[in-house]
């Protein structure tokens, strides 16, 4: 019971995110989340693959008008979820802190969210001049070589990082125009779970990111195997698990993406190449003639 | 003007008389070897297997079959050639060697063409004007990279790899070679590759262009055999990249077989793509277009326009058109000049299409085949289109690769693109009208690798090649092509 002349605190439900709404996971189940102490933190849900095949709907129907964005709007709302996110930083930096983080660290997590967030937001009208080519064939046509985003994306988000590994690879896959599903880090999943709050105040329009909290070793398999999404990313694990993830992958020739021992401070974890694994190389012959 | 009125009748009146390219200045030895370290060696288990021409079923030669130990003495003179003599080259001596590969190629085209003819079955025009030219192009192409690299990855100091391990399909047996050598050279690898077992003759014999290039011994490596050659090639632990064109099955075992390996790859698989004919189109042009995108090389072509989508105002005049060109189609001898179509490439591929065939009219289609005669030896597919197809047919959804059109219709510019989208596959896609904004909207809208427009089945060794969804991963041919061959360094 509170003191006299305390106020008693309001604890936060942590629920996911599918296709801009906050539901809980569709299983009812959940998991605890400790602090070092032993301490309840929350109660997290713990997805199910269910929830993974609705986020997938989801992401699929809001493909369509998200890769179609005009680079200048996806820019725009990359720098619109900075702005929310620099706003908020003391309620991210609070659960980095209760997650175990030191204040300082925290701090500093957070600042370079923000900052990768800019980053990305930068190349959204950029990554396609550095990768496009005109290409000089010798018949008369105009040909042509363009970046177009590969479709959804399934995300398994790094362990150990709890806001700035989710940022790193939610950004270079948006910005591109591709949609996503992502799993929360499991040990460290409060950020994401507000990272949602913020997309939702930053106008990311409904589907484009779907966030799961659960247990990878049980979500894994269908982040890796569906059969409606194109690419996978994963940030963890050793060879036996990349090998799983790949073999998976193969039900439909997804794409492959490893970013095992990312070091997500690091200015390397952030250029234009990590957009460009998630993208397509579409060549146009348009004819030239009367 | 009726569409009766417009037929076209080339057969009326006179006749073409033969016009076969001569073999004599073609020389096929009785028996191949291995290409490994410079030279053609007997293949360690002394085995062979036979290479026919597929429109005589006569035999052409004895070629030996590589197996693990072979292969694994590939690798061996792949790696020694890479850590030695190589990878001590500048890049620009690099990227003469492949210009002299070029040199050569073009300087023996003619007897290319008529072996790839023979061996494969295409017809000479083809073989003669766009396979064996445009591997000649390939290499010059690549050539001139091999001193560049460092300016196609921007804020990027890019790496060979190593060992490339590359499998080739027997479609395009030189021109895929040529895709698949030239980039890794320019890149700084060397190579171990395995033509397809129905069509190795141009793969040794660029092999012998090499041998006369005078390229440093086992910077290539030319293999052949079968699948068990080909799944050595792919679990080798000591090659670093696979590069693989075939089919999306074989595509699917071997990113199953690498996974965990670290191994990079890339993947050129099947397709099913859509030719969509819009009413403002020019129909004539268009014709001959859905005939060069479904019977180009009997349509034993991985982007082939195996589907047309026709808007419904002009289906009938198109469909119309489209059955009095098929009937002036010249099926027959590969290596005769009037040649339009060839040999099915083998008898495993003819079952298949056949089998295909009695698919389609049991799923309910209408088929119907062009007239003409065929020879009595060999394999060979009369150009064979179907109507009243539905979308969740077989013969739309699946890579048939043989001269089979499956059409359907469409009304909004909507629907065409979403039937066209409908496939697992997303490898091309062809659009035709008269409107360029529509072209592009179009051109967007297909989720492929390679639109043409107003065109089809064009290629070019500065264009990238490669597909979406289950046609692929990665691109072959001009400098996204070299993405696949290097490793990027900060």
């Amino acid at each position: 019971m509170a003191a006299t002349g305390t106020r008693v605190p309001v604890a936060k439900t942590y629920k996911i995110y599918i296709d801009g709404k906050f539901p809980r996971t569709e299983s009812g189940r959940y998991f605890v989340l400790e602090n070092s102490d032993g301490d309840v933190i929350a109660n997290i849900c713990r997805s199910s693959r269910k929830d993974f095949r609705n986020s997938v709907v989801a992401a699929r129907t809001a493909f369509a008008d998200w890769s179609a964005a005009s680079a200048y709007l996806r820019g725009q709302i990359l720098y619109r979820i900075a702005e929310m996110l620099e706003g908020r930083s003391d309620q991210f930096v609070a659960e980095l802190i209760l997650q175990g983080e030191s204040k300082r660290r925290a701090q500093k997590e957070v600042e370079v969210s923000v900052d990768r967030l800019i980053h990305y937001a930068g190349w959204s009208d950029k990554y396609q001049q550095i990768f496009s080519s005109v290409n000089p064939v010798s018949s008369s046509h105009f040909n042509f070589s363009v970046l177009e985003p590969t479709g959804v994306v399934a995300v398994l988000a790094p362990d150990d990082s709890g806001l700035l590994g989710l940022v790193s690879n939610i950004a270079p896959v948006i910005v591109g125009g591709n949609t996503c599903v992502v799993l929360a880090s499991e040990q460290m999943p409060l950020c994401a779970v507000s990272f949602a709050e913020i997309l939702e105040a930053a106008d990311v329009p409904r589907g484009v990111v779907n966030i799961l909290t659960g247990f990878r070793e049980e979500l894994m398999q269908q982040f890796a195997s569906h059969m409606d999404v194109n690419a996978v990313v994963y940030c963890d694990g050793d060879a036996d698990l990349a090998k799983d993830i790949q073999n998976y992958a193969a039900n439909n020739i997804k794409r492959v993406i490893d970013r095992v021992d990312t070091d997500w401070g690091d200015d390397s974890a952030q250029n234009p190449y990590l957009i460009e694994q998630t993208q397509e190389v579409k060549t146009t012959w348009h004819p030239i003639g009367s | 003007m009726s569409s009766e009125s417009s037929k076209l009748t080339f057969n009326d009146g006179w006749q073409y008389a033969a016009a076969p390219e001569s073999t004599d200045h073609v020389q096929i030895d009785a028996e191949y070897g291995l290409f490994i370290g410079g030279e053609f060696v007997a293949p360690a288990e002394g085995r062979y297997f036979e290479t026919i021409n597929p429109a005589t079923e006569e035999m052409l030669s004895s070629i030996a079959l590589a197996s693990d130990a072979d292969v694994d003495r590939a690798v061996k003179a792949a790696r020694k050639a890479y850590n030695g003599p190589w990878s001590k080259l500048s890049a620009a001596d690099r990227g003469k060697y492949i210009y002299r590969i070029a040199r050569i190629l073009q300087e023996r085209a003619r007897e290319f063409a008529v072996i790839e003819s023979l061996d494969g079955g295409k017809p000479i025009r083809e073989s003669r004007d766009i396979d064996i030219p445009l591997s000649a192009a390939h290499f010059f192409y690549y050539a001139g990279w091999a001193d560049k690299l460092k300016y196609a990855f921007p804020g990027r100091r890019p790496a060979s790899l190593g060992v490339a391990g590359q499998i080739i399909p027997w479609n395009f047996p030189l021109l895929m070679a040529a895709w698949k050598i030239a980039p890794a050279l320019a890149c700084g690898n060397t190579v171990v590759l395995k033509p397809a077992e129905t069509t190795p003759l141009t793969a040794l014999k660029l092999a012998e262009v090499i041998r006369d290039a005078e390229l440093p011994p086992g910077v290539v490596n030319i293999v052949t055999g079968a699948g068990d050659t080909g799944a050595a090639i792919v679990n080798h632990p000591d090659v670093d990249k696979i590069a693989f064109t075939g089919s999306t099955d074989v595509g699917r075992l071997i990113q199953r077989a690498i996974a965990g390996t670290g191994k990079k790859y890339t993947l050129e698989l099947g397709g099913k793509a859509a030719n969509i004919i819009f009413a403002d189109a020019a129909i004539d042009q268009a014709v001959e277009g859905i005939v060069d995108g479904i019977f180009f090389n009997q349509g034993h072509v991985c982007c082939a326009g195996s589907r047309l989508l026709v808007q419904e105002s002009v289906a009938e005049e198109v469909v119309q058109k489209l059955k009095d060109r098929m009937e002036t189609l010249i099926v027959g001898d590969p290596l005769d000049k009037n040649t339009d179509i060839g040999a099915i490439n083998s008898a495993t591929q003819l079952e298949t299409i056949e089998s295909y065939l009695r698919l389609g009219q049991e799923e309910g289609a209408e088929m119907h085949q062009s007239s003409c005669a065929v020879p009595d030896r060999g394999y060979w597919c009369r150009p064979t289109i179907f109507t009243g197809v539905s979308q969740s047919n077989r013969i739309v959804q699946e890579e048939i690769f043989g001269p089979v059109l499956a059409i359907q219709t469409f009304r909004t510019l909507e629907e065409g693109l979403t039937k066209a989208n409908n496939t697992p596959y997303g490898l091309s896609g062809g659009v035709w009208t008269d409107k360029g904004a529509k072209i592009f909207k179009l051109t967007q809208g297909i989720r492929a690798g390679v639109i043409w427009a107003n065109t089809f089945n064009k290629f070019d060794p500065t264009s990238p090649f490669g597909g979406y969804k289950e046609s692929g991963v990665g691109r072959e041919g001009g400098m996204h092509g070299l993405a696949a061959y290097v490793r990027l360094e900060e």
